[in-house]
This record gives structure tokens, C-alpha cells and sequence, in this order.
């Protein structure tokens, strides 16, 4: 066996013992090295005779090219092997939850307030906002409710203790004070929401003496009762989301508007569940949904506005009601309770 | 409003179904409540009359009945202790259900006995509470037919919800009216003799020994009366007593069951006066202060001045449009009577009812205002006296005058199609007023339009044409889209929509919204109204909501506390919403709160939680008020409501104005508020916060970023204790503005190595040149300033 054969065979199996990667690189340096054998035996080949020195040299740089090949790929090997057992090591149960975080919730009341007025903002209406504690005047004298009109029963008024000239305040029963203020403040025409909270001294399974109202007002030229159709119309499809459900409007009273109207939507309960529109055979029932009516011209006069100049429409819509139906909340009194786990259900 | 279906055909011709009254009714605004119609569940229940009625052999309480349906004689058994023979009874036979509880009669036996069918009581049917024993029919009811109309049980109840405006369908007369202009029928007379004054005037064959007048005109504007003698009271026939309990009014004796016949029938409410019990004439006038009266309900009133009250000589005998005096009551012995038919304001009667608290029929009528039309009323209900009780009638006794004068309004007929945009013809229009009893005289393109005197509403030509619209159907009136085109859809106002903004940017830091009621209890309050006029409620719906909120924190803090006691203990909520501070319009604003208490976050297996602390708030308000301000701009001050931990809370400043507050709730508070956990609370005042600009140019400034390198030095200073950290960082940022980018809080330090009162606080700098990449010697020069700013500023030294 040549010296040379013998060397090879001496690194394959240097190489093949080499189980990590330092001890390869130890091989390495032992026969590749600056001071290594194979470098070692380069530097003796001066002193061989010119033949001799010629075939040792190939031979050599043939074994230095063949064992640092072998090196390279025995590195590539433990590499991977070394790689692989990192994975076998790092191996985490990606079941475990994430790291806990707050989780934030918008109400409902701040939800559909937010919808109404997308909805209502398509139409060219602003939002205007204004007191809750108001006076007697915005809250019911402009808006052609006189003292002792039976219409100021039907609104049970949280008042304030009398002032000293006999005047007292109250807690708004409807945010039409807003429309008021408005009205006083600009110029028609008009197109206005006023979503708001409102008061009524009245507390049952389904009142709440606090709950939330948007108002809408219309005032231009030649506004009249197809536009208060279509407009509210247009609202309750695009709000509740359903093209199909049937609408009505039929006569009311309300001091402020003439002709007044309440509008019905039709629903249904099929096998105990309640649905808006129509059921699965066209019949349905109806429910109130909201009032609205032709802008009374006495209410424009104690604005300022001349009721044969200016006319319109106005409406009332309450926000507690609608989201219940929208989103199927059952109590009203929820809306107000800050119950953690409803805020997680019911919110935004 | 209640009525039955027979009692509207009394004065309605149609041949209309239940279902179609009931859609028109809601459909002309008179909306439909309920309604209730037996007749189908009860058709089963038959006529019989029991033959024999024997001891059961085998059971005390039983008896066996025969009993002739029409057809056969059935064997029942039945446990009542009315079943006997001779009386007539409701039939259930075999295989009928019982309404109330869906029991399906079988032939059966029981003890021994068979039995084929029921003898039902009416609390079983459902049509009285009488459960002890069966129904015994009336004598005239014939065997083998229907039972229910025998006891009215086949008239449909209808009750209609009236608007304040309706008054005059405040009887069933006015809804007949309304269904027949509505083109359901045909209005029937109201069968009234006469309503000519002179003939009312002559009407009677003595004079009245009871004389009437009026001292408060107008609040009372008419009256007429008259004594009737020998008449006899007693039990109404069963035709009576049937229609009022057919609407669930009880019957008490036949002349108080006429008058509440007719304020039912007409809307027009009238009182009878035992004539032997009055002393003296009537007289119409103002309470005094004080004065008493017994009322028909059993209570006892004392009147204020302004009040209107018929009085006799010894003093008020009836509240006017209210109620009658107990005391001058008709009774079963009562012979002689003395009638009252007037005419009371709507105002007056509405206040006076409002502070006695009484709600009557009468009240209710003349509030929403009774038809001036007293005297057709005044003789229908003589006459049905006489027809019932029979009497002497004297001629009637008057005061005051009646409102002859018809109302009246011209009326454009082009405002038909200007207020509900769709042409009606001028014939359709007539012949809706005119079926509503309107009068119309033809003035070219307008209409002079006579008001019906029972309809006080109606007042201007809008009133007209709600009339109109109503009969011709809203459902009729074309539907118009609105022009979507109008307006730049932007329904905001800038600073409603940063509202919207930082409920957003709360959610988003993890907190729940919530809404509150806008008061709490007084306690509450007052705990968090240093400097703050609390406003507090005249009518409270209870104590714990009687003050309007100085503050949102109670509540959110209510809400902590009652999802604590859930179990829920780590929480971050917020309101956006009002506080008040007084009750102009300009002490009531929107506040942003919130609260956290616990955990940072829920727990979880990476670490130890973190509780919450003063500057997760701090973050929460500097989180809101930068969408008004640059966070920059904003000085920490220690000047914080009382409610407020001192040493663990801030305001945050612009300029000498606090527009937010951060912290830990007051030890002491907590404890009043009786909340056991450490709470931190922060409230920003947004409208302290300057106003948005409407149309700020969305353009930001120009952004330099420098391509040269930027070099971070750390600096430890020596500082007393007492020194704030913001005083250290603003000297150190004063030091150069270009060249300092960031400066950075990354340590501090009290304890071993530092010497007692002192602090050790750490900060990194980071320097960047626009033009060049800075050198040792600028490194130097701006360090050496550095030291030499803070402890110009603060005292503090360098840490060797």
C-alpha cells in the first residue's frame, strides 16, 4: 500500500469518525491545515527527484481535493443532522393560547348611532347636537306643545326644583330641542339628525327613565309627504339590511307634525323565532318602528320660518328599539347594565 | 278606547267582516290594539237544560244530571252545587275543548257513573271568574243553539288606541262616524228627538226647584240640567249591564249605568245628583283653598283655589268634568233626580285632574274636549232615563251659553298635492270632508270649510288635509326617493367625529364601552363635585337616580363593582359621554372616562400578570387627547380633584388648563364607594381640548430624514428624590433642539450605591446631524452641555 493510499485512507476514516462539527474541522486542520499532513507531505516534494515530484504533487493535490471534498460533505451531513436535531429540540405546543390581551368593545347604542347616520348622510343630512337639561321652550312650547296639553302627559318629564322666578328646567324628552336650536340658529333649507339621549320618568321591563332617540328633520320648498316615504323607507331597508320589508305608514298624532304618521315594518316569527320581512308564505305581521309626520307650521313660525315659504318632515326613531330588533337583544334594561359579558356579546 | 262589535253596528251599517273594521280602523289612525273574538272557540258550546239532577250513588259531591242537548238526553256527572234540574247551562259535549285549559271531554265514567260531556262554569270558558259553579243561562235561551250569545260572549271586543287629538272617537258613535267616512258603511242616527233650543227649552212639564249658574266662566261655558221626579233606579235591564261589561265597566245602578252608557256611546259625559240630597241651587264655581269633598271613588279631596266645583249651599257636590261628590250620590232609594250636562274647558279640567290625581272617563273626555253639541246629549239621556226609570221631567234649568259659533277656515285645495305631493280630485276631497261631517261652501279654488263642533283639532288647513290624507290612504300617497346627490355626505361636524375617533382609540387599547344612566345617587355624587353645583332632580324615578352625574367614574365604578361580584375582576371600561356641571347649556359636556382595575390582562402561562397602575391611565388620556393635540404640548401637573390619590395622580396640562386627569381613586373615596380594589381612573375634559379645524389641510410636514449616523449616549444623574423626571428630560431636550432627535427615561434608581433622599435616573440620548455624522469633539461639546443643563435645572450630578 502507498504512503499516499494509506493517508487516504487514514482521513476517509478520520472523516467518517468526526461525529460534530468541531472535531470534522479538527480533521480538516489536520490534513488541509497550513501544518496538516497532507501540507506536511506538499512541502516535502522539493526534496524528490523532478520525476517523482511531478506524480506525488498530482497525487497529492488529487487526495487534498478528494478529502476536503469529503470534509465539505460530511459537513453538509452533520449540518443537517445537527440542524434536524435543533428542530427535534425546539419543538413548542402551538395549542397554548396567545398572550392574553385586553379585548376592546364600541356599545351597540354607539354602533347603530354610527349606521343610522351613514345611512342618513347618503341623504345630505348633518348631525347637530345640543343640551340634555333644556328648558321649556325648546323641549315643548316651540315645538307646539302648550302647558297643560295632554300631549305633555303622554311625555312623563323629569323636571328640575322650580328657579326663583318660577322657571324649571327639565331633562329633554326627545332630542327635537336640538332641531329647535338648530332652526333658530341658521337658515333653510335643513337636513338634520340629532341622535341624543332622552328622558322619560318611567321604568318598566320595557322603558328605562334614559334611552337614545335620533331625530331627523327635512325643511326645504317643496318637501311633502312622498319624500317622508321615501325616505324613511330607504332607511329601514338599507339599515335592517332586507330590500323586501314590507313598510306602512298610517295616521297618528304628534303636536309637532301635521299630518303625523307612524310607520310599521312587517316581521314574523316562524317556529318561535322572530324575523323582519315577510315569512316563507308572504304573510307577516307589523310592528311600530318609528313616527314622523309633516313638520307642523307652527313649530317653523316659532323658529322663525315662514310655514309658506318652508315645509318638510321630521322623525323620531328610538336607537334601544331598533338595535334590539337588528341585533336580537332581548331586555332593554341590558343596554345600560355594563355587564362585561354582554359588552363581549353585544359589542362592537 | 274598548267597544264590541255589536255596539259599533248599533250605529253602523255595514256589511264589513271583523277583519276589514279592524284594517281600516288602523288605517284611518285608529289604531288597533286588540282584539279579542271568541266565536269560534266557543261555537261548540251549546244550549241544554238539565231534566234531573240525583245524588251521585257513590260520591257526596256529585250528581248525575240528564240533560237535553236538543237532540238526545245525555248522562253527565258534574260536581257543581248550582246543577239542578229546570236550569239552562253551557254544554260541552263529547269530544269538545275546554278553552282555558285544552281539556278534550270524553265519555267517561267516574265512580261508577257514565258521563258523556260537561257542564261548564264560566272561569272554565273563560268569560267570567265565577269558577264555584256552571252557568246558568238566562230563561229565554234555546236549547241545542250556540250558548255564548246568550251572554254576550259572541261579540267581538275591539280595543283602539286614540290619539290625544280624537276625542270625539272617545265614543263609539265618532269611530262609526270615521269607518263610514272611510267607506265602510253607512252612519246610522244618533235617534235624538231634538236639538232645536227652544224645543229643549220647552221640554218638561214642571219647573225645576233647582236653579244653575256660573261664576267661572269659561271654565265652565254651559250647563243645563233639570230634575227629574219619581223616578225608580234600581238593577239596568240585562241589555245594559251586558254592554257595559261587555267593555269591562261594572254596573251599579240603572241611572249611573245610563250616564256611563252614554259618555261610552257619545263620548259626553253627564252626572246624576240625587236631587233629595242637594241643599239649595247649584252653583258652578272656583274652589276655595281647602275646601273638601268625598268623591264617588271612595276618596276624599281637598281642593285648591282655581279648581272647578258644582256646589250646593253647603258646599262642592262634584269636581266639574271630573267626578261627583259621594255624598249627593244616586242610591237604589234614590226617586228624585237632578241631571248635569255641561261643558268644561280642556285646560282646566286637565290641570285639576293632573293634581287631584284622578283619572276618570269624564276627565279623560274633557281634556282631549267633549263636542259643544250638549243639547242633542241632554235629551238623549232624559230619555233613557224615562225609558228605564221612568220620571217626571221638569223643563231644563240652563247657564252660560253654548258655543253656537261654528268654526271655520278658508281652505287652498292646492295644498293637497303641495304638502302630500299626489293630486286628489276636488269631488274625492268633498265627499271625504263632507262624510266627516265638515261643511263645505264652494269659494272658487278654495273651500270654505265649516268645523264640526265635536272636532275642537281641527284649527288650520293642515288639519284638512291629514283629514283627507287619512281617508284617501297614506299607503296611497306615492313613495319619492330623495336625491342622493345633495350635500357631501360628510354628516359629521369635526368635532362630533372626534368623538367617534376616540372611542375607537380606547377600544382599540383594550377597553369596553359602556353607557350609563346620566344620574346616580346624591352620595355618589358628591364625592365627585369639588367646585361643582350638583343639579338634582324635582321627580327622581328613585333616589339612587336622583342627581345628575358631576362625573362618569361612579358609574363606571358601579360597573366594576357589580362585575367583580361576578367574578370579573380585571377591567378596563370607558364612557363617552355628558357630565354636568350645572344646568346651562354650557356647564353640560362630554367628558371621555374610564377605569381599570386588576390584571393588566387576563392571566396566562407566559409570566406574572401586571397590575394595572397609574400610567396605563395616562396612556389611556394622552391616547385620546392626541387626537386634538400634540402630545408634546401637553405640561403633567399635581393639581387633581379631591377625589384623586394626591401623590398617584396628574393633570394633564395646556398651558395653565387642565384637560385631563389620571390616577388612583382616592383611598378614602374608594372605601365610600365600597369598592375593595385599587382603581385608576383618568376623565378628559375634550372640549377643553382645542376645537378641531373643519378643513385643516390634510398635508403633514415636510419630512428631513438624515442619512448620517445617529449615536446614542447614556447619562446617569444624581438627583433629590423630589425631582420630577419631566424637568430632567425637558432641560436635556432644551440643549439642542436639531441635533438631540430623542431623548429617553431608562432607568431609575433609589437603593443600595445611592445615597438616601437621592434618585438615580438614567437616560439615553440619541444625536443626529441633518449635514454631516457628528465627531467625538460635537459628541462632547453637546454632553458637556447636557451635564451641565441638569444640573442647572434640577441639581443633579453625573453618577460616577
Amino acid at each position: 500500500m502507498s504512503e499516499l493510499t494509506q493517508l487516504r485512507d487514514e482521513a476517509q476514516a478520520a472523516i467518517a469518525q468526526a461525529s460534530d462539527l468541531q472535531s470534522l474541522d479538527q480533521v480538516r486542520v489536520n490534513f488541509l491545515g497550513k501544518s496538516g499532513v497532507i501540507s506536511s507531505k506538499m512541502k516535502t516534494l522539493g526534496s524528490l527527484p523532478p520525476e517523482e515530484r511531478k506524480t506525488v504533487g498530482a497525487d497529492l493535490n488529487r487526495l487534498k481535493g478528494e478529502v476536503a471534498k469529503a470534509i465539505e460533505s460530511s459537513k453538509a451531513a452533520l449540518e443537517l443532522a445537527a440542524l434536524n436535531a435543533r428542530l427535534q429540540e425546539e419543538v413548542i405546543d402551538v395549542t397554548a393560547p396567545v398572550r392574553a390581551e385586553n379585548e376592546g368593545s364600541i356599545h351597540p347604542i354607539s354602533q347603530v348611532i354610527d349606521e343610522v347616520v351613514a345611512i342618513f348622510a347618503k341623504q345630505g343630512f348633518v348631525v347637530e347636537q345640543g343640551p340634555e337639561i333644556e328648558d321649556d321652550f325648546h323641549n315643548f312650547t316651540a315645538l307646539n306643545i302648550p302647558e297643560s296639553h295632554p300631549a305633555r302627559q303622554m311625555h312623563d318629564t323629569f323636571y328640575f326644583p322650580e328657579d326663583d322666578e318660577g322657571n324649571r328646567k327639565l331633562l329633554r324628552t326627545h332630542t327635537s330641542s336640538v332641531q329647535i336650536r338648530a332652526m333658530k340658529d341658521k337658515k333653510p333649507p335643513f337636513r338634520m339628525i340629532c341622535p341624543g339621549r332622552t328622558y322619560r320618568c318611567d321604568s318598566d321591563i320595557t322603558h328605562s327613565p334614559m334611552f337614545h332617540q335620533i331625530e331627523g328633520l327635512f325643511i326645504d320648498k317643496n318637501i311633502h309627504m312622498g319624500h317622508l316615504k321615501g325616505c324613511l323607507t330607504e332607511f329601514v331597508q338599507t339599515f335592517f339590511g332586507i330590500d323586501e320589508v314590507p313598510v306602512r305608514f298610517r295616521p297618528s298624532f304628534f303636536p309637532f307634525t301635521e299630518p303625523s304618521a307612524e310607520m310599521d315594518i312587517g316581521y314574523v316569527r316562524e317556529k318561535g323565532e322572530f324575523k323582519l320581512g315577510k315569512g316563507k308564505d308572504g304573510s307577516h305581521d307589523w310592528m311600530e318602528i318609528l313616527g314622523c309626520g309633516m313638520v307642523h307650521p307652527n313649530v317653523l313660525k316659532n323658529v322663525g320660518i315662514d310655514p309658506e315659504d318652508y315645509q318638510g318632515f321630521a322623525f323620531g326613531v328610538g336607537i334601544e328599539r331598533i338595535a334590539m330588533l337588528k341585533y336580537g337583544i332581548a331586555d332593554l334594561r341590558t343596554f345600560f347594565e355594563g355587564d362585561v359579558r354582554w359588552l363581549k356579546h353585544y359589542g362592537f | 278606547m274598548k267597544f264590541t262589535l255589536s255596539w259599533l253596528k248599533e250605529y253602523l251599517e255595514t256589511d264589513a267582516n271583523l277583519d276589514k273594521i279592524s284594517q281600516t280602523l288602523t288605517a284611518i289612525g285608529l289604531e288597533v290594539e286588540e282584539i279579542i273574538d271568541r266565536r269560534e272557540e266557543l261555537a261548540p258550546f251549546t244550549v241544554a237544560e238539565v231534566l234531573e239532577a240525583e245524588q251521585h250513588p257513590n260520591a257526596d259531591r256529585l250528581r248525575v244530571c240528564k240533560v237535553n242537548n236538543g237532540s238526545e238526553i245525555l248522562q253527565i256527572v258534574c260536581g257543581a252545587p248550582n246543577a239542578r234540574a229546570g236550569i239552562k247551562v253551557a254544554l260541552a259535549s263529547v269530544g269538545v275543548e275546554i278553552p282555558t285549559n285544552g281539556l278534550k271531554i270524553k265519555k267517561s265514567k267516574i265512580r261508577d257513573i257514565e258521563s258523556c260531556g260537561m257542564l261548564c262554569s264560566a272561569d272554565e270558558l273563560g268569560i267570567g271568574s265565577d269558577a264555584a259553579g256552571i252557568i246558568e243561562l238566562p230563561e229565554d235561551a234555546v236549547v241545542g243553539q250556540p250558548f255564548a250569545s246568550f251572554v254576550g260572549a259572541d261579540d267581538p271586543l275591539i280595543e283602539i288606541a286614540i290619539t290625544p287629538n280624537r276625542g270625539d272617537c272617545l265614543g263609539v258613535y265618532g269611530i262609526a262616524r270615521d269607518l263610514a267616512a272611510a267607506g265602510l258603511g253607512t252612519l246610522k242616527s244618533e235617534g235624538v228627538t231634538t236639538e232645536e233650543f227652544q224645543e229643549v227649552l220647552d221640554d218638561g212639564t214642571f219647573a225645576s226647584d233647582i236653579t244653575v249658574s256660573i261664576e267661572n266662566a269659561p271654565k265652565c261655558s254651559f250647563f243645563i240640567g233639570r230634575t227629574i221626579k219619581n223616578v225608580k233606579n234600581g238593577e239596568s235591564p240585562e241589555w245594559l249591564k251586558r254592554r257595559l261589561e261587555s267593555v269591562g265597566l261594572r254596573p251599579i245602578s240603572a241611572l249611573v249605568d245610563i250616564t256611563n252608557y252614554i259618555t261610552m256611546c257619545f263620548g259626553r259625559p253627564s252626572h246624576v245628583y240625587d236631587a233629595g240630597k242637594l241643599t239649595g241651587n247649584l252653583v258652578v264655581r272656583d274652589a276655595k283653598d281647602g275646601e273638601e269633598i268625598a268623591a264617588l271613588d271612595d276618596k276624599n279631596y281637598s281642593l285648591k283655589e282655581g279648581m272647578t266645583v258644582i256646589a250646593d249651599d253647603k258646599g262642592p257636590v262634584a269636581i266639574g268634568g271630573i267626578i261627583g261628590g259621594a255624598e249627593t250620590g244616586c242610591e237604589a232609594e234614590t226617586t228624585d233626580i237632578f241631571l248635569e250636562v255641561a261643558l268644561f274647558d280642556a285646560i282646566a279640567t286637565a290641570q285639576t285632574g293632573r293634581l287631584l290625581q284622578i283619572d276618570s272617563d269624564a276627565r279623560y273626555r274633557f281634556e282631549r274636549g267633549v263636542a259643544a253639541s250638549t243639547l242633542k246629549h241632554f235629551m238623549t239621556i232624559t230619555r233613557l232615563i224615562n225609558e228605564i226609570c221612568g220620571g217626571d221631567n221638569s223643563t231644563p234649568v240652563v247657564a252660560g251659553s253654548i258655543p253656537m259659533e261654528r268654526r271655520s277656515l278658508e281652505f287652498d285645495l292646492g295644498s293637497i298635492k303641495q304638502k302630500l305631493g299626489v293630486d286628489i280630485t276636488r269631488e274625492e276631497v268633498e265627499k271625504f270632508l263632507t262624510s266627516l261631517g265638515f261643511e263645505l261652501e264652494d269659494k272658487g279654488d278654495q273651500l270654505l270649510v265649516k268645523i264640526p263642533s265635536w272636532r275642537p283639532d281641527v284649527a288650520i288647513a293642515e288639519d284638512i288635509v291629514e283629514e283627507v290624507a287619512r281617508l284617501y290612504g297614506y299607503d296611497n300617497i306615492p313613495t319619492v326617493m330623495l336625491d342622493k346627490n345633495i350635500g357631501d355626505g360628510q354628516a359629521l361636524s369635526a368635532e362630533i367625529a372626534k368623538l367617534y375617533q376616540i372611542k375607537q382609540s380606547l377600544a382599540a387599547r383594550g377597553m369596553r364601552e359602556v353607557t350609563s344612566y346620566s344620574f346616580m345617587p346624591r352620595k355618589h355624587a358628591e364625592l365627585f363635585a369639588e367646585d361643582v353645583t350638583l343639579v338634582e332632580l324635582a321627580n327622581p324615578i328613585s333616589q339612587d337616580l336622583s342627581t345628575m352625574r358631576p362625573s362618569i367614574l361612579p358609574n363606571l365604578i358601579a360597573a366594576i363593582s357589580s362585575n367583580a361580584a361576578r367574578g370579573y375582576a380585571d377591567l378596563a371600561l370607558f364612557e363617552v359621554g355628558p357630565i354636568f356641571h350645572g344646568d346651562t347649556p354650557d356647564a353640560q359636556f362630554r367628558v371621555a372616562s374610564g377605569v381599570r382595575v386588576g390584571g393588566a390582562h387576563a392571566k396566562d402561562h407566559y409570566g406574572d400578570v401586571r397590575k394595572v397602575d397609574v400610567f396605563d391611565v395616562k396612556a389611556d388620556a394622552l391616547a385620546v387627547l392626541s387626537d386634538y393635540v400634540k402630545v408634546d404640548n401637553l405640561r403633567v401637573s399635581r393639581e387633581v380633584p379631591s377625589y384623586y390619590h394626591p401623590g398617584r395622580s396628574g393633570a394633564l396640562c395646556l398651558g395653565k388648563n387642565a384637560v385631563a386627569y389620571f390616577g388612583e381613586l382616592h383611598p378614602a373615596v374608594a372605601k365610600q364607594l365600597d369598592i375593595g380594589m385599587d382603581v385608576m381612573c383618568f376623565e378628559v375634559y375634550v372640549h377643553k381640548a382645542p376645537a378641531p379645524k373643519a378643513k385643516k389641510s390634510a398635508a403633514r410636514a415636510k419630512l428631513e430624514l438624515s442619512n448620517y449616523q445617529a449615536v446614542a449616549r447614556d447619562f446617569a444623574f444624581l438627583v433629590d428624590e423630589k425631582t420630577e423626571v419631566a424637568d430632567i428630560l425637558a432641560s436635556v431636550q432644551k440643549v439642542d433642539r436639531n441635533l438631540i432627535r430623542e431623548v429617553l427615561l431608562f432607568d431609575v434608581y433609589q437603593g443600595k450605591g445611592v445615597e438616601e433622599g437621592k434618585k438615580s435616573v438614567a437616560i439615553n440620548i440619541t444625536l443626529q446631524a441633518q449635514d454631516r455624522t457628528l465627531v467625538d469633539a460635537d459628541i462632547e461639546a453637546i454632553a458637556s452641555k447636557v451635564i451641565a443643563n441638569v444640573e442647572k435645572a434640577t441639581g443633579g450630578v453625573l453618577r460616577g
